[in-house]
């Protein structure tokens, strides 16, 4: 098993942590993982992505232009990155501030509504967590458990009190992720 | 076996030479680097090992520090990216010339001037080809991974202490700024004085004893004959080096046709470039050299004899290839590809690089 994932959105939205919890979680389960940020003159605001491969087998290349999994934020993301889905591959989005969906239909396109769901469960922040729930709903390369293992290496001891609330942000996404007819 | 850890490059970088036993490190930031001095400060080793870490004014400051560290026989290291690698190339031809052994790391980032911080490869020359005056060498290791981030910080310790000669770990961003799993190995307890004098004694400055005469670090001397004479002996030690340390890694050479050669994060890159040109019966492998100076020049040579051709991948205009053509000598056809600037390559334009030299369109 092999997948390989862009995850791209507007910076501050938690995209490279969200790919830094999957790379660690990866780890977890004895995966090999990489994650290769992009770091140009970043600003917030601006965009942010992140290539994540989570492998069974050594990673060659950490730089691909094609990937199994887009997970989508914004629309600048959508515009750049819809067309580097591999076909059957996924593409997942939040609509919040879509204008323009996506049109393919050789890819399976499912949307989460990840901003309304985190300020439905008081917390903003939560954002990243649902979507990555959304992400392990449809494509179940990591283990529930082992998430749980990667956000406690991932995150400093003082905020591990936080982890509750995060894998309870990770069920809702697995809960309300539904498909996207193009 | 060590702990596994998940970490960026030039956190490994770091980590590393907490764990190595590294006495001193002077640095000036600068991106795409800036991890290493980051994580130094938040390890905060000198509560734990002892080692110093210190922010100078400039990278010019900070290669003097390294001096004055290394001349104690003390083992020191700076790291910078590009612009600040070439403020500093006075005083790396100071260390060589006076045969002080010490580190240095270059996370390459576009140029020419101050360019872009993204990543490129375009400091080959200036790595391996001088970049300072004189005739002088660097050892130079190009990892492709954060797991050989980590392991080079010691061997370049390692090498430069044994040949008394600056080591350099030439990186670029997209080794320094990616996260990869990571084996930690043990830590190692920096040298004592009397480990130092066992080590060093023969020529650091260590303070002056009754029993010899004064130790001086220096690369000047004014009468000609004699620097000739020191020059022999530099460059003595440079064909052995280049007869003993030469290190280079294959993947699929065995059957390969067309040879890629590739170093760092372009031999990444090069690796799933070969595993598509085998899926596609292009008989493709890969060289990636991973000391680049010294060279794989006899690995290059023997492979001319196998294949039909060889392209030189790298983030520049073409540097490396001028050291597979001098291998390969006419013998097979050699091209270059690649992107520069702080564009990185896709695997499938090396492929159809690849695919356009085969045809002859170089």
């Amino acid at each position: 098993m092999t997948e390989e994932i862009i995850i791209a959105g507007f910076g501050g939205q938690g995209v490279l942590s969200m790919g830094k919890i999957l790379a660690y979680s990866g780890v977890m389960q004895n995966q090999e993982v990489s994650w290769m940020p992009s770091y140009g003159p970043e600003m917030r605001g601006g965009t942010a992505n992140v290539t994540v491969i989570v492998s069974d087998e050594r990673i060659s290349s950490p730089i691909i232009h094609e990937f199994d999994t887009a997970i989508i934020l914004n629309q600048q993301s959508l515009d750049k990155f819809e067309k580097t889905v591999k076909p059957g591959g996924l593409l997942l989005f939040d609509p919040n501030g879509i204008t323009h969906p996506p049109k393919r239909n050789d890819i399976k396109v499912y949307v989460i509504e990840g901003a309304e769901e985190a300020a439905r469960m008081g917390n903003p922040k939560t954002f990243n967590m649902i979507i990555m729930g959304a992400f392990l709903k449809l494509k179940p390369v990591i283990k529930t458990e082992n998430v749980e293992k990667g956000l406690k290496k991932s995150l400093p001891e003082r905020h591990h009190k936080l982890i509750p609330m995060n894998l309870d942000a990770v069920r809702v996404g697995m809960e309300k992720v539904k498909e996207f007819q193009v | 076996m060590g702990e596994l850890k998940l970490m960026k490059g030039n956190e490994a970088i770091a980590e590393a030479a907490i764990h190595c036993g590294c006495d001193g490190y002077f640095g000036y930031p600068i991106t795409p680097q800036s991890e290493i001095m980051e994580t130094l400060m938040v390890e905060k080793p000198w509560e734990t090992t002892g080692m110093v870490v210190l922010q100078a004014e400039s990278e010019v400051a900070s290669i003097n520090m390294l001096y004055g560290g290394a001349a104690c026989g003390k083992k020191v290291m700076t790291s910078s990216s590009s612009p600040g690698i070439s403020l500093m190339l006075e005083g790396i031809s100071y260390l060589a010339g006076a045969e002080l052994p010490c580190l240095l790391v270059n996370v390459v980032r576009g140029g020419p001037g101050l360019g872009t911080i993204q990543p490129s490869q375009a400091d080959y020359y200036q790595t391996t080809k001088g970049g300072g005056h004189g005739d002088y060498q660097l050892i130079a290791l190009a990892p492709a991974s954060v797991q050989e981030m980590y392991d080079f910080v010691d061997l370049g310790f390692e090498l430069a202490f044994k040949y008394r000669n600056p080591a350099i770990i030439l990186s670029d961003g997209v080794i320094g700024q990616m996260m990869e799993k990571v084996i930690v190995s043990d830590v190692k307890p920096r040298w004592t004085d009397a480990e130092i004098q066992k080590i060093s004694g023969s020529w650091a400055t260590t303070g002056k004893t009754k029993d010899r005469a004064r130790h001086i670090a220096t690369s000047l001397d004014l009468e000609a004959e004699k620097q000739e004479i020191h020059n022999h002996k530099l460059q003595a030690k440079y064909r052995e080096i280049e007869n003993k340390e030469v290190r280079f890694e294959e993947f699929q050479t065995k059957d390969a046709e067309y040879l890629l050669v590739a170093y760092g994060s372009s031999a990444r890159i090069c690796q799933k470039a070969v595993e598509i040109c085998r899926s596609k019966g292009i008989k493709a492998g890969l060289l990636r050299p991973i000391t680049v100076w010294p060279y794989p020049t006899k690995r290059v040579a023997e492979l001319a004899h196998q294949v039909k051709g060889m392209l030189s991948v790298e983030m520049s205009a073409g540097q490396m290839v001028t050291d597979v053509r001098l291998a390969v000598s006419g013998k097979v056809p050699v091209s270059h590809f690649g992107r520069y600037g702080g564009v990185i390559p896709s695997p499938g334009e090396v492929v159809v690089a690849l695919e356009k030299f085969i045809n002859g369109g170089n």
